[in-house]
């Protein structure tokens, strides 16, 4: 009978014939049940019309479509053991290469098995999955509209068959969630696919069972980025030592986004982040697209209102992942978006979590130090982040400091003390970034003065000959023009960024370099962290010299349209970068690299600029 | 309904010693890895727990890392269907060819074509499928109704249940219990109806005290190792 069926000369004649589902059903029952008994020709008719693929005829469409129903009415019958290659050809399809009515068969097929017999749910949830991917030969068309469309048409009943699916057998997401973990695209797999499976994941995230599966999916996509991060090595970023100069790195960073990168070899050292590294590098660009992804994600999630549980998530998933891995890069910046969108809660549980993992003992040197350097780098660099907070968090760390001197009889020893000299390091390193919006604030100096700063710098322990010397500098700098205090002897550091001792307390690691939150170098991830990320070019910097702050005045509009422009959301790249071309920044007494070369693109009012074009 | 049952058990969990400052945390956590799972040396589906400390002291156990052994008390229920047990759940997907169960929200079970008694045939109203009983009108199976079935098999591995409905003490709960206390339909059937979900629960209830009673003093010993 179904040979018959099969048949496409006698097609027409059979098709007149009305054949009721019980029928069609209990002619596949019998197929099911002969090959048992020896035999198969029905059976093989059966998978035959099955394998079908290309362009089908109408007729051969609904050919297939029957037997597909017939199969889910039959599903019970179908047997593990002796219908291998029917089940293997079930499992094998892929809806991508089907019709709609197709794919709406395979789907009530495949939920029918999974419900019919629980040695099917595994099958049945991993042949979903896989349809979670175009074929290779599709991706080329999943950027046009037609591909578009199908991805729409094959995605929207995939999640609606791993929900029916949930829906009849309860248990099934928790054997989903391993599935799915389990079959997610590696680091070196193509970048489509793993974005699309990614898209699916989150989809899964925001869908019914959401609940169910949700932070796994996060927590899979988290650890799918550090391994992308790890891969990209620290050479293929950094021409020179990172330390050089880090305050003046990013002058030069935010020119560069759509310009040549300009490398003469004469660049003073360390002068210059070598994004030629970064933007060649396949993994980067990888990691690039899928921070992008999930920063979408996370969007729709704040307006849904999940962001907060989603929120949860992530930060368990920061500090069993991100926070332990060796100088993560940029996948940190989950938690920076993450919290740009919701300061008040997201922005605020993030900072006091880092706090307490630095302040509580349970916690490896290693990780609390990873921990400040993390919390040093988003006060810092958060926008968002309210001025008052910064306060609330910089009096925490300095009470700790100080409770740490005062049970400390020995002297320097960078080893020994080494969560103390990151803990000094990282308030130094947020003075440094927003000295001059604290000390606007009424009261703060006095608030300082309270605070024991000044006895916490010069105790014994000597963190100022200790800690980083390009931050101790600057700091000192700042804190010497903003009148907070001043140091009597000079601290001789060679115009080096580091020293023997910061290597000493950094360690192999090098945490008393690592600032994680530093601008992100990955293109597309970047227009999402920009509007809410401080450079250190619209920090207005205090200057030292007297005759400089003669000239304050005149400077100080062009600086307040310098913080305007850097204030506003969203702002228009371009004008900034025409605003900051025009503006003086540079402090007269340079000190770092000493080649003017590098900021021939923004000159100094001060001082005239060698480079014609620079106006 | 049958299958359940509560058991008393003396167990020893492991506990890794970084969790030594948080051990009814690590306790619970490796308690709850129990649920939902068959458990062959409790030979049932642990469904909950009720734990109680033994000692504040816990004997630090021999090997490569100092886990402690920390000694529990613990009623566990446990869901252990048998062949031929009579058990209960609530009809999720009706076809001609089978009715998908499911068994205290968390169990799928299937009772196939063959395995439903010839009285019940399969109607379609309001193109919703539907079971009903030729002989009596009002006994009708549809989305929806708690069923009794019997148990045929049970796959321990995925929790799937095999079932039969082809005894006579077996159909929809509401219409079988009318039967047996012999009252009007109409009214009782929409409380039971309305109640359903609680019923199967309260029944539970009332089994498992009844099979506490039985199983007092069946006390096993029990080691549960930490992975």
């Amino acid at each position: 009978m179904i040979m018959d069926m099969a048949d496409p000369n006698a097609g027409h004649q059979q098709m007149d014939e009305v054949f009721t589902d019980n029928e069609l059903v209990h002619l596949v029952r019998n197929a099911l049940k002969s090959i048992v008994l020896g035999d198969g020709k029905s059976y093989h008719d059966l998978i035959g019309v099955m394998h079908q693929k290309g362009p089908m005829s109408p007729d051969e469409v609904a050919m297939l479509v029957t037997c597909l129903k017939a199969l889910s009415g039959a599903a019970s019958s179908i047997d593990l053991t002796h219908h291998q290659a029917l089940l293997s050809t079930i499992f094998s399809m892929s809806m991508w290469n089907y019709v709609p009515e197709i794919m709406d068969a395979i789907i009530d097929l495949v939920i029918s098995m999974a419900a019919s017999n629980g040695k099917y749910v595994d099958p049945c949830l991993s042949m979903l999955i896989r349809n979670f991917t175009p074929p290779y030969s599709f991706l080329r068309m999943m950027k046009q509209p037609r591909g578009l469309s199908i991805k729409e048409q094959v995605l929207s009943r995939v999640h609606s068959a791993l929900e029916g699916i949930s829906r009849l057998v309860p248990l099934a997401p928790m054997v989903l969630l391993t599935l799915i973990v389990q079959r997610m695209p590696r680091q070196n797999d193509n970048e489509d696919v793993l974005l699309m499976y990614v898209e699916n994941m989150f989809r899964l995230e925001s869908g019914s069972i959401g609940h169910l599966v949700g932070s796994t999916m996060f927590v899979a996509v988290v650890d799918r980025m550090i391994d992308l991060d790890l891969d990209i090595a620290w050479e293929d970023i950094l021409q020179d030592d990172a330390g050089k100069g880090i305050f003046q790195l990013e002058l030069d960073e935010i020119n560069e986004i759509d310009d040549e990168i300009e490398n003469d070899g004469n660049e003073p050292l360390g002068a210059q982040m070598n994004r030629m590294g970064v933007v060649g590098n396949a993994i980067a660009e990888k990691l690039d697209s899928l921070l992008a992804l999930t920063f979408g994600h996370l969007e729709s999630c704040k307006e849904q209102g999940r962001l907060n549980e989603v929120f949860g998530t992530l930060l368990n998933s920061f500090q069993t992942t991100v926070l332990t891995a060796y100088k993560s890069k940029f996948a940190q910046f989950v938690m920076f978006y993450a919290c740009a969108l919701d300061p008040e809660d997201c922005g605020v549980i993030f900072a006091r979590t880092l706090l307490d993992i630095f302040v509580c003992n349970d916690y490896p040197p290693m990780t609390r130090m990873s921990a400040v350097a993390y919390l040093a780098s988003y006060l810092a660099r958060g926008k968002f982040i309210s001025t008052d907070f910064v306060v609330e968090i910089l009096r925490r760390l300095v009470d700790w400091c100080m409770d740490y001197c005062k049970i400390q009889n020995g002297d320097t020893n960078p080893e020994l003390h080494r969560s103390f000299y990151s803990g000094c390091q990282a308030i130094m390193y947020v003075l440094c970034f927003r000295m001059r919006s604290l000390v606007h604030i009424p009261g703060f100096k006095s608030q300082l003065s309270r605070m024991p700063l000044e006895s916490i710098l010069k105790h014994r322990l000597d963190p100022l000959r200790v800690c980083l010397p390009s931050v101790v500098e600057e700091f000192l700098r700042q804190a010497k023009a903003a009148h907070l205090f001043t140091v009597s002897k000079t601290f001789v550091f060679d115009n080096l960024p580091e020293s023997e001792l910061s290597r000493t307390f950094g360690g192999l690691e090098r945490l008393d370099m690592f600032f994680p939150f530093d601008p992100c170098l990955l293109k597309k991830s970047d227009r999402f962290v920009r509007p809410n990320y401080i450079f250190w070019s619209t920090v207005q910097t205090s200057f030292e010299d007297e005759d400089v702050s003669d000239q304050d005045d005149d400077e100080e509009g062009t600086h307040d349209g310098a913080m305007t422009i850097g204030d506003q959301d969203g702002f228009d790249i371009d004008e900034f970068d025409n605003a900051l071309n025009k503006m003086s920044i540079t402090p007269k007494n340079f000190k770092w690299g000493g080649d003017m070369q590098p900021l021939a693109r923004m000159p100094s009012k001060l001082r005239p600029s060698t480079s014609p074009g620079s106006f | 309904m049958e299958g359940l049952k509560v058991s008393d058990a003396n167990l020893m969990v492991c506990v890794h010693p970084s969790m030594s400052r948080r051990v009814s945390q690590a306790v619970l956590h490796q308690l709850s890895s129990l649920l939902f799972k068959f458990n062959e040396s409790f030979d049932g589906v642990v469904l909950a727990y009720d734990v109680g400390f033994v000692d504040e002291a816990a004997k630090i156990l021999p090997g490569i890392l100092p886990y402690f052994g920390v000694k529990l008390k613990a009623k566990m229920l446990l869901f252990s269907p048998k062949p031929n047990m009579l058990i209960e759940g609530k009809v999720v997907k009706l076809t001609q060819e089978f009715l998908h169960v499911i068994v205290l929200g968390f169990a799928s079970a299937i009772i196939t074509r063959e395995d439903i008694r010839e009285e019940f045939a399969y109607k379609t109203k309001n193109g919703n499928g539907v079971y009903r009983s030729e002989n009596q009108k009002h006994h009708t199976l549809k989305v929806g109704t708690m069923i009794r079935f019997m148990v045929k098999s049970m796959d321990e591995e995925i929790l799937h249940i095999y079932g039969t409905l082809l005894k006579d003490n077996t159909g929809s709960i509401s219409w079988l219990d009318n039967e047996s206390t012999g009252g009007p339909i109409t009214d009782r059937s929409k409380k039971r109806s309305s109640e359903n979900h609680g019923m199967t629960e309260q029944q539970a209830i009332k089994d498992i005290r009844h099979a506490d009673d039985q199983l007092k003093k069946a006390k096993k010993r029990r080691t549960v190792e930490q992975p």
